[in-house]
């Protein structure tokens, strides 16, 4: 498997400001890549750097073999870029932008096609002025994609859109890596890390802290489960079974454990000794990625208080 | 993935995919300009106004020596016109929406692909050319249905007309590329664009007869196209004599040649260095 992207200590320097810390990130082929981050913590700084858009203070990229800082057309080629936000084509229409552009590469995909993948078919000869937030956020996708490229950079894909609309840049974006494009996205949502990537890279204050799947980040399946019931019906008044580390508030029960499969038989066992079939709002919980997110957030700006 | 065959025959440097595409971007050009109905508007308005305020206040005639034939007022001011109208559709247009592009972040967009820079200069320049022809075609149409302006009859004089036309379009839509480089916010562009055209105007004698501009005005005035895109068309629609009075003894129109087409190339130079895909950034 060869490398897409590699980025090697990059840093960047605005006057006193150090917006990139040294970052080190390998992207494979075909991989879909999420970098996930709050606002200001040099998400789109990184990415514009790897598109050729931005100088680094310092560090070593090659982007699909290249060095970004020298762009070409022949590279311009084959990647595809969806800005963050960038000027609009008010009277044209999406088909007419889309056909222009794909006129700029040496063997883009038809614009009919490119059009029916962002589900604009519709609006194809409607003058863009006219399109919605999100369908024109479509149209910038398939600015990005008509060249049929073979890295696609994402940034914030979906930030301001309604949850359909995200649901639906999704989709075109699955359709896409299912046919083996790279892809490097930036994010805030979490969950469109968790619906898109691969893997997944958290980037706070300039610095890349973590990286893995979605599942694994931040020790994410090493932590405990968390299970929690109620006892009402049959259950309420009754002693809680011995030998688990339950926790009551009210009539709410909740245990951390390692060993969630073995508590829940447990509990079973003491419900139908009790006469329950069922255990009211039984639950088996993992901390959310937002969870260990947040608390990554958290512990930063912690050591950023205490420094 | 086919990736590896294509990338290694796409050949970005080919002269033919540099017309097609300086073609493609002058297309996609017109077809903006004209689905922006205040855009066509107002480009064309200011010329009609100005040649109908001038050739309504200045009604009288210029006399020339005795035995001469006079020279309507509006006759001697329709090739300034033509020359300001130009100016007006390359240099202050392009500046203005080119310096949109870049604030709005168009030319980014563009720039993340493998458009050269060419051309989209080049379609910039097609833009010019077609808005400038309608202007001249407006401005002459007028001036000769209402106000009695002569066409000239020699072939020589339409050649001239020509020359100055295309010269003095190219070079000028490429200075106003150039320019926006001093444009540092979008919503400033009007009062950095307008100042030095107004200036040059004045001092270019596009609203006086030039022998009233003052010496070092003229000096000033010298250095720049516009004089000489006004004195190459006042060759081609006044007789000799006007010449005399105005430039000096001769309308020089070797020397407008000489000066329009170094004009053209340090345009040319100019905006390849000036120019941005985008600005506050090293891009």
């Amino acid at each position: 498997m060869t490398t897409a992207v590699r980025a090697q200590a990059i840093r960047k320097r605005y006057g006193d400001f150090e917006a990139l810390k040294g970052v080190d990130l390998e992207v494979p082929e075909g991989e879909v890549f999420a970098l996930l981050g709050p606002n200001g913590a040099g998400k789109t700084t990184f990415i514009e750097i790897l598109e050729g858009f931005r100088a680094r203070t310092s560090g070593e990229a090659e982007v699909l073999g290249i060095d970004p800082m020298k762009p070409d057309a022949k590279w311009r080629a084959r990647i595809g870029i969806v800005l963050q936000s960038a000027g609009f084509f008010e009277t044209l229409t999406p088909l007419e932008i889309v056909r222009h552009f794909g006129s700029f590469y040496p063997d883009p995909l038809p614009a009919e096609r490119v059009i029916e993948m962002v589900g604009l078919s519709e609006k194809g000869n409607e003058r863009c002025r006219s399109l919605s937030g999100g369908q024109k956020r479509r149209v910038d996708l398939a600015l990005g994609i008509v060249g049929n490229p073979e890295l696609i950079f994402l940034d914030e894909p979906t930030t301001g859109l309604d949850p359909q609309g995200r649901r639906q840049i999704w989709d075109v974006v699955r359709n896409f890596t299912a046919l083996g494009t790279t892809v490097l996205l930036t994010t805030h949502y979490l969950d469109e890390a968790e619906q898109l990537a691969n893997r997944v890279g958290v980037i706070i204050k300039g610095d890349l802290v973590e990286v893995g799947t979605p599942r694994e980040i931040g020790g994410r399946q090493r932590a405990t489960a968390r299970v929690t019931f109620a006892t009402r019906g049959a259950l309420a008044g009754r002693a809680l079974p011995e030998g688990l580390a339950l926790n009551r508030e009210g009539d709410v029960v909740t245990l951390e454990t390692f060993e969630p499969t073995q508590a829940v038989a447990a509990l079973s066992r003491w419900a139908e000794d009790a006469g329950a079939s069922e255990i009211p709002e039984l639950s088996v919980t993992r901390p959310s990625l937002e969870d260990i997110y947040l608390q990554m957030v958290a512990a930063s700006e912690a050591e950023g208080t205490s420094q | 993935m086919t990736s590896i065959p294509r990338t290694a025959a796409f050949q970005p440097n080919a002269p033919r995919r540099h017309v097609r595409l300086a073609l493609e971007r002058t297309r996609i050009e017109l077809l903006t300009f004209f689905r922006t109905p205040e855009q066509v508007f107002f480009t064309f308005l200011l010329p009609v106004l100005f040649v109908v305020i001038f050739s309504t206040i200045f009604s009288g005639e210029i006399d020339g020596p005795p035995g001469a034939e006079t020279v309507q007022f509006s006759q001697y001011f329709v090739p300034g016109m033509i020359a300001t109208g130009i100016v007006s559709a390359t240099f202050a247009s392009l500046a203005m929406t080119v310096s949109m592009e870049q604030h709005e972040g168009m030319l980014r967009r563009l720039s993340g692909t493998p458009l050269p820079r060419s051309a989209y200069f080049a379609g910039k320049v097609g833009l010019a050319l077609v808005t400038s022809f309608l202007e001249v075609v407006i401005i002459l149409g007028i001036g000769v249905v209402a106000y009695g302006v002569k066409l000239p009859t020699e072939p020589t004089k339409w050649l001239v007309f020509a020359g100055v036309f295309f010269l003095g379009v190219a070079s000028c839509s490429l200075l106003g590329i150039a320019y926006t480089r001093l444009i540092r916010t979008g919503s400033s562009a009007p009062a950095i664009v307008q100042p030095p055209y107004l200036i040059l105007q004045f001092i270019s004698g596009v609203f006086l007869q030039y022998n009233q501009v003052p010496g070092f005005l003229k000096a000033v005035a010298s250095i720049f196209p516009l004089k000489w895109m006004v004195q190459g068309y006042r060759y081609v629609f006044l007789p000799e004599w006007v010449a005399q009075d105005d430039y000096g003894g001769g309308w020089q129109v070797e020397k407008v040649f000489i000066v329009l087409i170094a004009w053209f190339i340090a345009s040319f130079v100019l905006a390849r260095v000036f120019f941005r895909w985008n600005r506050g950034q090293n891009g």
